[in-house]
């Protein structure tokens, strides 16, 4: 076909080739763009095979931690599963640091306990926080900043000093400094980092509010006498709320690795909880003391490569969200919508 | 608006912020559960009531909140920082004689982080959508993705501990001493990979932005060579992009110090602020919290200016 006399080839032109590429697709996509937030995420993460690859890594380690061991609340068995070869708490079920083999996948620690059970429960303690953590600080940061941006003003410029004010300290430091003046455990941790992470939250949606709140449709919603609540929560945060999304995907991650921080400075769990930085912790005297070139490398590997693993996908995911929405972005401006 | 008159008002806006940031420091310590005093007594049961009483009377504990901080403030501001009770030294004096060893690892991660970043960024703007550049980004995203403690860790597991290359323990010698500097390499690599990775990221967004500008599609239409473009015109652009993330990154560092210093025994403020938290104490925690929170001030304020140095256009939005 290439050799017919007087035919300019210009390819992409070919009916064949046309009918093989997946343009198609690519055309559905771009009318698909107004039918909303998680639609446009879902379209871009199932082209992309990496952030699929971390989604299915993040669901795995979510369950494999809840079915690890049983699970109760206020005494009430909610999940009865065990998983787990080994109570991850009950000492020398091996002998202390031996290497991984058949029995024990991952070795044993210092005490003899086995790292693979530890290593599986140890993912209850970093996702729970990270997710409750992420959860309660974007709640917060996304009402406070919604307000100041809203209402703008005198009252903004006081909100914003507010948030300058916790800008000042480097986050972990001052985590660190509230968990070891008020206390460890679950919900101190929780509160540290809310109170740590929610500025960040709030200067963004305030950002994208001094924006959004330009918008006709704003006007409109006052003109009918809407009330400033209702139109701040339902008109002007929902089409502000695409960053935050995206910040709050990436923060997951910085709060595990905080949680993990903390825990491997002693701080926040008890020494024996196995939680991958508090079991890091435990190891690590093991390890400069392991002369002669030898080191239980089994006891640091495991632990800190599921906090990699996971902070690694959370990121993936994150930034495949972050590609999906700034495409709406580009629409928008190219669109004439703003 | 000129640019002194410009840095004078950025300069007076950071006067409020580092008050609130000493209130702040002061207003945690005070609600903390438990005093010197309580912790005195529960150290030493010898210390009857009424001793605790005078002694509660003497530091001033009785007094009103706000007098107990003007107090406070007054001593940082003449450089007493308190007393550090479990060695009876003056908080000061610890945090002066750590500060110059936190600069330097500082240092060195800035600076790691600019050498691995701004080339790294380059290289994958240039390369946007190719391998290389899929390479870079994995390679950045796992950069912010490690813990830095476990990279810590991990790097001494392998090269000081399997290979021998580097001491585990401080040598103890002078700071910038070849022994020393040749120490620093790991814990400086440790704390730089977060920020050379962030920085990477942020370099190669602002370089391809830059990129599709049509000053570039001038520079190359008039002939110039390709490197000229990049680097005289595009890089410069870029760069002012990296000032704005320079202040966070810093606190970043801030941050990975405390654990990398821990990690290697670096003695710095960082294992300092972590020793004093075991020993509870106060004055060392405060000093050394309100020293972040100052150094976080003043790296924004630093950004800022030199943002608008090399932004003109700043200067009048302020």
């Amino acid at each position: 076909m290439s050799t017919k006399r007087g035919r300019i080839q210009v390819s992409g032109f070919e009916t064949e080739s046309i009918e093989e590429q997946p343009s198609q697709t690519a055309h559905e996509d771009e009318y698909a763009e107004p039918a909303g937030l998680i639609h446009r995420i879902m379209n871009r993460i199932a082209r992309d095979r990496l952030a699929l690859t971390a989604i299915v890594v993040v669901v795995l380690m979510a369950v494999t931690a809840l079915v690890a061991r049983p699970w109760s609340v206020f005494g009430v068995t909610i999940q009865p599963v065990a998983l787990t070869p080994f109570d991850p708490t009950s000492t020398a079920v091996g002998s202390p640091h031996d290497g991984p083999s058949t029995t024990h996948w991952m070795g044993t620690d210092r005490l003899g306990r086995d790292m693979f059970s530890r290593v599986m429960v140890g993912g209850r303690y970093s996702l729970s926080i990270g997710l409750v953590v992420t959860a309660i600080a974007s709640t917060v940061g996304v009402l406070y900043g919604g307000v100041s941006g809203y209402f703008g003003g005198r009252v903004d410029s006081v909100m914003m000093r507010v948030l300058d004010l916790v800008f000042a300290f480097p986050a972990l430091v001052l985590a660190l400094v509230l968990v070891a003046l008020f206390g460890g455990g679950f919900w101190p941790l929780v509160g540290a980092f809310v109170l740590v992470g929610w500025a960040s939250y709030a200067r963004i949606i305030r950002g994208e509010i001094l924006k959004v709140k330009q918008n006709e449709y704003v006007m409109a919603a006052k003109a009918l006498g809407a009330r400033d609540r209702s139109v701040l929560l339902r008109h002007i945060i929902p089409n502000a709320i695409a960053p935050v999304v995206v910040q709050a995907t990436l923060s997951v991650g910085t709060v595990v690795i905080g949680v993990a921080a903390l825990g491997f400075l002693g701080l926040g769990f008890d020494a024996g909880t196995p939680e991958w930085g508090t079991m890091l912790d435990a190891e690590r005297t093991t390890l400069a003391t392991g002369a002669g070139g030898s080191w239980y490398w089994w006891a640091t590997v495991f632990p800190g490569l599921m906090i990699f693993l996971f902070v690694m996908s959370m990121n993936i995911i994150g930034d495949a969200i972050n590609d999906a929405l700034d495409t709406q972005v580009d629409d928008v401006g190219h669109g004439g919508g703003g | 608006m000129s640019l002194q008159k410009y840095i004078l008002r950025r300069i007076l806006t950071s006067v409020p912020v580092l008050i609130g940031v000493s209130v702040i420091t002061f207003g945690l310590m005070h609600a903390a559960p438990g005093d010197v005093v309580s912790q005195l007594v529960a150290a030493n049961p010898n210390v009857s009531s009424a001793e605790a009483v005078r002694l509660r009377e003497e530091l001033g504990l009785n007094d009103p909140v706000w007098v107990q901080y003007i107090d406070w403030v007054r001593g940082i501001l003449t450089g007493d920082f308190g007393e550090v009770y479990s060695s009876s030294q003056s908080a000061g004096s610890i945090i002066w004689a750590r500060l110059p060893e936190t600069l330097v690892l500082g240092a060195f991660g800035w600076l790691f982080a600019v050498v691995i970043a701004i080339p790294g960024g380059i290289y994958a703007a240039v390369n946007k959508d190719q391998l290389g550049d899929d390479v870079s980004r994995f390679v950045a995203l796992s950069g912010i993705s490690i813990p830095n403690f476990w990279l810590g860790l991990m790097l001494m597991a392998v090269f000081a501990v399997q290979f021998d290359l580097f001491p585990t323990i401080n040598p103890q010698t002078g700071l910038l001493s070849p022994e020393m500097l040749w120490w620093l390499l790991l814990p400086g690599v440790t704390i730089g990979t977060a920020a050379a990775a962030n920085m990477m990221r942020i370099m190669r967004t602002s370089m391809a932005e830059e990129l599709n500008k049509e000053y570039v599609t001038a520079a190359r239409a008039k002939g110039l060579p390709e490197r000229t473009v990049i680097l005289k015109h595009v890089l410069r652009n870029s760069l002012i992009s990296v000032t704005t993330v320079a202040a966070f990154l810093t606190a970043a560092l801030v941050s990975g110090s405390v654990v990398v210093e821990v990690v290697f025994s670096w003695p710095g403020l960082g294992k300092e602020l972590v020793e004093a938290i075991q020993l509870r104490e106060m004055n060392l925690i405060m000093g050394i919290t309100l020293l972040t929170g100052v150094v976080i001030v003043l790296a924004n304020l630093l950004a800022d200016i030199v943002y608008a140095l090399l932004d003109p256009r700043i200067r009048d939005e302020y």
